[in-house]
């Protein structure tokens, strides 16, 4: 089980930031482009300290799909990043065609994902980003679930050999999990024990389904909780596969459902 | 390298093997793949410098070329063939289940020579513009070619890679639009005219080499080679090749008809007799 404890409210953009930074120094074949966005997206840093590994896209998302592709053929490892909308639904053909399809070394990185974007509007707030990315063919989506996984998903994501989505939010979220833990794809994180209810959770929801984990566990529900890595690929690996026995116990300490003629039914 | 009269040789045989191609099928793009036959063969025997016996996804130490307009496989694979990328035998199973060459080029059986799926129209001038920037970041001084239809350059997406081209100076680029004012529905011209293309592609910030025939191999051979001569200059260039889609079947000539639709059975005798097998049959 991971440990997790609240330290503070962080932008998961910005530990997508430092993330490419670090893969930057570790991998001199990385390289990032942008639409117009790079302080948005939080590539401005790698921008500084890697002048040339730097393209500068403008406002052409679709073409920057393609000039990614091309340059994965050189042995490159470029991560592009936009507003997760436009680096998605947009080009939602470019990406199925020349990084899916052809499956090339292509990491799409979506800041400003979700419904979490409120201020912006509904044409920001992208609620179609991850079912898009998920059926394409050997696109791996990642969604962490606060800053320092924000980091450690992508570093993942550049050693990892094939499309990836990185899907990331605007706004700071709570940071809770252990900083410098490194992320597996495909591993789900165990993050509360419980034996009522399972919640499965990623992105910023993680931290909202341990907060309602330690509600319900206050009226008397036990929730395990579970954070998802790519569901299609391993997805459960390193989580428990086999249910421990329900815990037995007396009375149920909790209120009957409203309709209930006082026999339990449907609570699991 | 091939003489001229050699390589006409050629694309005579990569015609038929369209036409054969396309019939035995009963589908495919014979029109824009017999109209671009003379460049694809003068590309593949005497311009561009690769090996066909080792292929290399990455493409390091050679020049590359990617055919954005991904429906007349037939001149890609044929001229792929034989050129030694595979067996021509593996002619026979175009289209057909199971095989490694698909209606559109894909990647995922491994075929030879490809890089990247096509089909989907105005991808293939973005890839190219990233492969030559892979390709300056790497040190590596051969060309990116591209390849377009006139009809594609209506997606939004080639301009974007044009504008992208000029502006951070990919000189190391050469972009081939196939000029056959054809498409689908009608025309170009009526579809969509193109107004003055080369003055769009020059305010583009290209370099424009224009080549009237490009269904006589000597000005195919001397126009490519002068947009091999200026490359290199600080701007991509663009050759706008002017074809005749269904070049080489009187009958199939000035007109979209094949474009995507193929000779009959019975058909297509008559089209072989304008065209002698100079090869052997695939
Ligand atoms: C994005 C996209 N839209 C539509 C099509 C369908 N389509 C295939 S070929 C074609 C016409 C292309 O015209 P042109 O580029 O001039 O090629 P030519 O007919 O001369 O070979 C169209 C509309 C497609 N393949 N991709
Ligand atoms: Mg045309």
């Amino acid at each position: 089980m991971t440990h997790y404890e609240k330290q503070s409210s962080k932008e998961l953009r910005a530990g997508m930031g430092e993330g490419l930074v670090e893969a930057g120094r570790k991998n001199e074949n990385v390289v990032a482009l942008s639409a117009d966005v790079k302080g948005s997206v939080k590539m401005d840093g790698f921008a500084k300290e890697f002048l040339e590994r730097f393209i500068q896209c403008g406002i052409a998302e679709a073409n920057m799909v393609g000039i990614a592709a091309g340059l994965s053929l050189c042995g490159k490892v470029p991560f592009i990043g936009g507003f997760a909308e436009f680096v998605t639904g947009r080009v939602y053909d470019q990406i199925r065609q020349v990084v899916c399809y052809s499956n090339k070394n292509v990491k799409i990185c979506g800041s400003h994902a979700g419904i979490s974007l409120g201020e912006d509007g509904a044409t920001h707030q992208t609620m179609e980003d991850i079912a898009l990315m998920k059926v394409l063919p050997n696109m791996t989506v990642l969604v962490p679930a606060d800053f320092n996984q924000a980091k450690a998903a992508t570093l993942a994501a550049a050693e990892h050999v094939g499309p990836v989505y990185l899907r990331l939010g605007r706004s700071k979220m709570p940071c809770f999990l252990p900083e410098g833990e490194k992320f597996e794809i495909g591993k789900a994180q165990l993050l509360s024990e419980g034996t009522d209810v399972t919640l499965f959770a990623c992105g910023h929801l993680v931290w909202e389904a341990l907060q309602a984990a330690e509600m319900l566990e206050k009226v008397g529900i036990s929730c395990e909780v579970i954070c998802p890595q790519d569901r299609r690929r391993r997805h459960l690996r390193g989580a428990p596969l086999q249910r421990r026995p329900r815990r037995q116990r007396g009375p149920d300490p909790r209120p009957p459902l409203p309709h209930s003629d006082g026999v339990r039914r449907c609570r699991r | 390298m091939k003489t001229t009269a050699e390589l006409q040789q050629i694309a005579t045989q990569v015609r038929r093997d369209i036409l054969r191609m396309t019939t035995n099928a009963k589908s495919g793009h014979p029109g824009g793949s017999l109209g671009t036959a003379d460049w694809f063969v003068a590309m593949n025997f005497n311009l561009m410098d690769f090996d066909p016996k080792n292929f290399t996804m990455s493409g390091e130490g050679e020049d590359m070329l990617f055919v954005s307009q991904g429906h007349i496989t037939p001149v890609i694979y044929s001229t792929m063939a034989r050129r030694g990328y595979f067996p021509v035998s593996e002619l026979n199973t175009f289209r057909k289940f199971g095989t490694r060459l698909q209606g559109h080029p894909s990647t995922e059986h491994g075929l030879p020579g490809i890089r990247m799926a096509s089909g989907s129209l105005g991808q293939g001038m973005s890839v190219g513009v990233g492969a030559a920037l892979g390709k300056k970041m790497t040190g590596d001084k051969h060309l990116v070619y591209t390849m377009h239809g006139d009809g594609e350059l209506e997606e939004g997406q080639i301009w974007e890679a044009a504008m992208f081209a000029g502006a951070k100076h990919v000189d190391n680029l050469i972009a081939t639009v196939d000029y056959n004012n054809q498409q689908i529905d009608a025309t170009v011209d009526e579809v969509m005219t193109l107004g003055d293309l080369k003055a769009k592609f020059e305010s583009f910030l290209w370099k424009v080499v224009v080549i009237d025939n490009g269904n006589d191999m000597q000005q195919v051979l001397d126009g490519m080679a002068k947009a091999k001569q200026m490359s290199g200059q600080g701007s991509p260039v663009c050759v706008l090749l002017k074809t005749k889609m269904g070049f080489g079947v009187d009958f199939m000539q000035d007109t979209n008809k094949y474009h995507g639709s193929v000779l009959s059975a019975d058909d297509l005798p008559k089209a072989l007799a304008q065209l002698p097998e100079t090869l052997g049959d695939f």
